[in-house]
């Protein structure tokens, strides 16, 4: 955090001046660890073993937080009897189709609920297309009927039972065996984090990519989101799993999703079913109880927003208007489409998927299959040059003169010269007002949309052919200003914040209506232009407000700063400790109060009952905090919404010298393995024949001085003098095994690439010793490529595309490889010596895509 | 006139003045007078965010005769307290330096050099090409369901944006029947 979030560090350096524990769990030594009271470095790819085996101290120890475990989480349900979990099957769940590579989620489901009754009808595609992440704000719908619940947590089909039998194998020595963790390092761990939790005290998580680059990354965020609950620590101040994003709204591109399978504010984008229209959406999709029990009302206003007086009851709000998906359509799909033909025009807006994208060389092969590519960027970077100076070229695999690929290079306007809304890492979202207006052809990228729409329309205008009517129906008349042309940003914001049924700007999510009377472009958003100001311009300085600072931009939902706050309050509504108070109930007003905006329903009483025949928001209890969730309780364990299991479970990385020391399973069984390309081959693991060859762990990371891959950071002379070139970090034991020099070069090889790096020998890495043998890191920092003052290889030429099953993430943090004194070869030697590694290792495009 | 030049000396005022440690008002000469800020002559200060990671912090952004001259943390921002990180800091050569390309640029099909072009040409054209792959890749049904979309095209990037562009990216290509609409958060 302090390499990569260095500003946001300070705020942990402050706890710190007042006592709170640091600990910093990484495979390399960075300046956090620098800061760090305990620097634990642990092999990359074995996180869920390691917060397994908290899980299970806590657990075992008795060091968990009764009262909030039971009155809060799903720790008390009971499961059906058909369930079988990892203990029973050797690392796999009941439900485990090994030929589709897929579970059936019907056995994990709570005793006494039926299945959502249009789920049966659901297809195999929709779980390949990243559906877990459509729960983005909130868990998946659960069934018809009541669960039943054992408080006492003794029945052994109850979750809590469930877990302990789950982690009981996750003990400190396995830890050791698994992580290369010493006990003792560990066991300190332990205490700090149970020591610092309870009714008096807290302790959160951060994590980034890290935790996420993995094929079981969401995984790893569930382990920390099962402690954290068991700990109590979600929804109070001091606690949570916090997301350190990388981008400066990153948040936002995700809320308001340019990603394939979602619609804005988490709603999912439609699939491919017979005879589907928004009711039978609608029935599928959303939750009985909960605020997603809303669905229809954020749907119907989004397709208001969308379609304007078109949408009406009488056709659907437009329900059709919308593309289907059949499975998954991601970006490394897109890729595998261009390459094949499929998809013949491209857009790159601020992305630089040549060098920052994993398998760099697919991304290029991809480009050089396309009709026309669009780059809209600050600089050249390589994703717009690599037809003349990319890698292949440099190879002999192309010829400039042999791709057809046109190619037009927009350059884009800068945050000072357009205004708009970022959304922070915190849900947070904060205006930037233009200061100058873009020189040249430089334009915001609102304008290029803008116009692109406008130009398009106009080419269509008059068609009578059915698939334009989206298009001409589509609302798009924002108005524009100055001698560009200039959108107003501020009025998208406030069709993102939505009208009324009088065109006003509502205030609230609460005030959508199923009826097409209100309009809304991000249902989450809703109140970000109350009253028809711009909330999220609003800047009273830190300093005149109190710690909470809510008069400081706008944070979705309802400018809340802490979700599920209800949680900081005890059943009865009152603050765990008056140390830790955040909200509580005021039985004189009758209304939830404090420092933060309630995360609640404001006049909800903590002993509220619904009535049976309750449906969403009213069917949660006074003191059911999670509201987003289908039963208003955090879930210790998931009985429905994730690919890949209902509890977290250490596999190995696909690629890993480890034999899993867990189970006989090896890997995740549903990871998500794209069909085989030979340019995207994977190596054997474990003692199969041949890992031998690539014997080293490799990790990608980011450093304070530059920025993703590197378009907005090495052309910048100061941040390319700081972080001249690519460099690996090694170990000085490493550098001895292998003869490696510090600050001469290293050859790094995979399956897929062979890259070259400048040795760094630092103490910073540090060999492990793991399942009884000594292993090797190398720490490959990824922000460079061939083009700008700080040049190098793109540490992503070496990775390869198995993903999580869930979000369709890369495993970026965890692959093996080979490191070798000198430069690499040129030319045609460099893909000869990748070919010679194959043959060695006995690679073909079966190796490692067992279940 | 002696008292004067004496005075003039700091380390006279230092030990005459309030200022033992010689850190503050002694320190001062007449060519510490001289010197402003570079910021003092700027026309406004326009407040926006840091555009790098996702901390958010806040930033001054100085403009001097219509160019923008300096950026610098914002001391109100409760989330950076005024600092920013190597990288918030290089914001000015960022936005201003001379790495940044300030025109279109075109490569024709099996072209070897980059060409200029003007932007309402370049714009036609994409517009052009746009509707054509749309139509070329355009499904009403797979697999005997209706899909009613094109794979003609696809879109990449948005988390470097605004919400606004973002928004208007996802409503614009999914009005087109795209959905290999897609950014960093994959990654």
């Amino acid at each position: 955090m302090a390499e990569c979030h260095p500003v946001g560090f300070q705020w942990v350096m402050e706890a710190k001046a007042r006592g709170a524990k640091l600990v910093h769990v990484d495979p390399r030594f960075t300046r956090t660890s620098a800061l760090a009271d305990l620097h634990v470095p642990l092999r990359a790819g074995s996180d869920i073993a390691f917060l397994g085996g908290i899980i299970n101290h806590v657990l075992e120890t008795g060091a968990y937080f009764r009262d909030y475990v039971v009155a809060y989480t799903n720790a008390s349900v009971i499961l059906g009897e058909d369930f079988q979990d990892t203990e029973d099957l050797d690392g796999v769940f009941s439900g485990l189709d090994s030929d589709t590579r897929s579970y059936d989620h019907q056995t994990w489901q709570y005793e006494g609920l039926e299945v959502q009754s249009a789920a049966g009808e659901r297809t195999e595609a929709v779980s390949e297309s990243a559906r877990g992440e459509a729960h983005g704000s909130g868990g998946a719908a659960l069934g018809e009927g009541e669960p039943r619940r054992d408080p006492t947590l003794e029945h052994p089909r109850c979750v809590f039972q469930v877990l302990k039998r789950h982690y009981a194998r996750y003990t400190p020595e396995m830890v050791e065996r698994v992580c290369g963790v010493p006990r003792d390092r560990f066991l300190q761990v332990c205490e700090l984090v149970t020591e610092n939790s309870g009714r008096d005290r807290t302790t959160a998580f951060a994590y980034a990519v890290g935790w996420t680059q993995h094929t079981v990354g969401v995984q790893y965020i569930r382990a920390a989101a099962i402690l954290q609950s068991l700990l109590g620590n979600i929804g109070r101040p001091g606690g949570g799993i916090l997301a350190l994003r990388g981008h400066a709204s990153i948040q936002g591109s995700t809320d308001i999703p340019t990603l394939f399978n979602l619609l804005p504010g988490y709603i999912p984008m439609p699939h491919a079913h017979t005879n589907e229209n928004l009711d039978a959406f609608i029935e599928a999709e959303a939750a009985r109880k909960g605020f997603w029990g809303n669905m229809r009302s954020y749907f119907v206003s989004l397709l208001k927003a969308y379609w304007g007086d078109a949408a009406t009851a009488d056709n659907d709000f437009c329900f059709d208007y919308l593309p289907r998906l059949t499975g998954t359509h991601s970006t490394y799909e897109t890729v595998r489409a261009q390459i094949d033909g499929d998809c013949k025009g491209y857009f790159l807006m601020g992305e630089n998927p040549a060098v920052g994208s994993a398998n760099a060389k697919l991304q290029r092969l991809g480009m050089a299959a396309l009709d026309w590519l669009v780059v809209r960027d600050f600089s050249l970077i390589e994703s717009a040059t690599w037809w003349k100076d990319g890698p292949e070229i440099e190879s002999g695999e192309m010829r400039t003169e042999d791709i057809g690929t046109e190619v037009f290079f927009l350059p884009a306007a800068a945050h000072t010269e357009k205004d708009g809304s970022f959304t922070n890492t915190q849900r947070m979202l904060q205006w930037h007002h233009k200061a100058v207006a873009p020189a040249g052809d430089t334009r915001s990228d609102l304008w290029f949309m803008y116009h692109l729409g406008r130009l398009v329309r106009r080419r269509l205008a008059g068609s009578a052919d059915p698939m334009d009517r989206p298009v001409l129906d589509l609302t798009w008349d924002y108005p524009t200003s100055g001698p560009l042309d200039e959108p107003d940003a501020e009025a998208v914001l406030a069709e993102i914040n939505g009208r009324g049924p009088d065109g006003a700007p509502i205030s609230a999510y609460t005030e959508l209506k199923p009826d097409g009377s209100t309009s809304c472009g991000c249902w989450i958003y809703a109140g970000v232009y109350a009253d028809g100001v711009n909330q999220a311009a609003r800047r009273k300085p830190g300093r005149e407000q109190d710690w909470v600072a809510a008069e400081w931009g706008w944070a979705w939902p309802a400018n809340r700063r802490i979700l599920y706050n209800r949680a900081s309050a005890d059943p009865d509504g009152k603050p765990w400790s008056e140390r830790k108070a955040l909200v509580w109930w005021d039985a004189e007003k009758g209304r939830w109060t404090g420092h933060d905006v309630p995360d609640f329903v404001p006049d909800k009483a903590p002993d509220y009952e619904p009535p049976e025949d309750a449906e969403g928001p009213d069917a949660l209890r006074g003191d059911d905090p999670f509201i987003m969730q289908a039963d208003g309780k955090a879930w210790l364990y998931v009985p429905a919404g994730l690919m890949d299991g209902p509890l977290p479970t250490h596999y190995e990385p696909q690629e890993s010298p480890v034999t899993n020391p867990l189970y006989g399973q090896q890997r995740n069984p549903v990871r998500h393995l794209p069909s085989p390309h030979p340019d995207d081959l994977y190596q054997p693991s474990g003692d199969a024949p041949g890992s031998e060859v690539f014997p080293y762990v490799a990790t990608t990371y980011r450093l304070t001085e530059h920025h993703t891959a590197g378009g907005m950071s090495r052309w910048q002379p100061y941040l390319a003098e700081l972080q001249p070139e690519f460099f690996c970090e090694v170990s000085p034991e490493l550098a001895a095994e292998r003869e490696l020099r510090h600050g001469e070069w290293a050859t790094i090889v995979s399956a897929r690439g062979v890259i070259e790096a400048r040795v760094l020998v630092t103490a910073r890495m540090t060999p492990l010793d793991v399942a009884g043998r000594t292993l090797h890191q190398i720490g490959l920092p990824y922000h460079w490529g061939p083009n700008g003052y700080s040049r190098g290889d793109a540490a992503n030429e070496l990775l390869h595309l198995a993903l999580d099953p869930n979000t369709h993430i890369q495993e970026a943090k965890a692959l093996t490889c080979d490191i070798r004194p000198g430069r690499r070869p040129r030319g045609p030697a460099a893909t000869a010596l990748v070919r010679r590694y194959r043959d060695r290792a006995g690679i073909t495009d079966r190796t490692g895509t067992e279940i | 006139m002696v008292r004067r030049w004496i005075g003039s000396w700091p380390v006279y005022r230092q030990f005459t003045g309030g200022d033992p440690l010689g850190r503050g008002a002694a320190a001062r000469s007449a060519g510490t007078e001289a010197i402003t800020p570079r910021v003092s002559t700027a026309d406004a200060v326009v407040k926006s965010v840091c555009p790098y990671c996702a901390v958010g912090c806040g930033q001054d952004v100085y403009v001097e005769d219509g160019r923008v001259t300096q950026i610098e943390g914002d001391p109100d921002s409760p989330v950076s307290r005024g600092r920013l990180c190597p990288k918030g800091s290089a914001s000015l050569q960022l936005t201003t330096g001379d790495a940044r390309e300030r025109y279109v640029l075109y490569r024709r099909p099996h072209g070897t050099e980059w060409e200029r072009l003007d932007l309402g040409t370049a714009m036609e054209m994409i517009a052009d090409r746009v509707v054509a792959a749309r139509r070329d890749g355009w499904q009403w049904e797979q697999d005997g369901r209706r899909v009613r979309r094109t794979l003609g095209f696809a879109s990449l990037g948005g988390a470097t944006l605004d919400n606004e562009e973002n928004y208007l990216i996802k409503k614009l290509f999914t009005a087109l029947g795209a959905v290999q609409i897609e950014n960093q958060a994959r990654i």
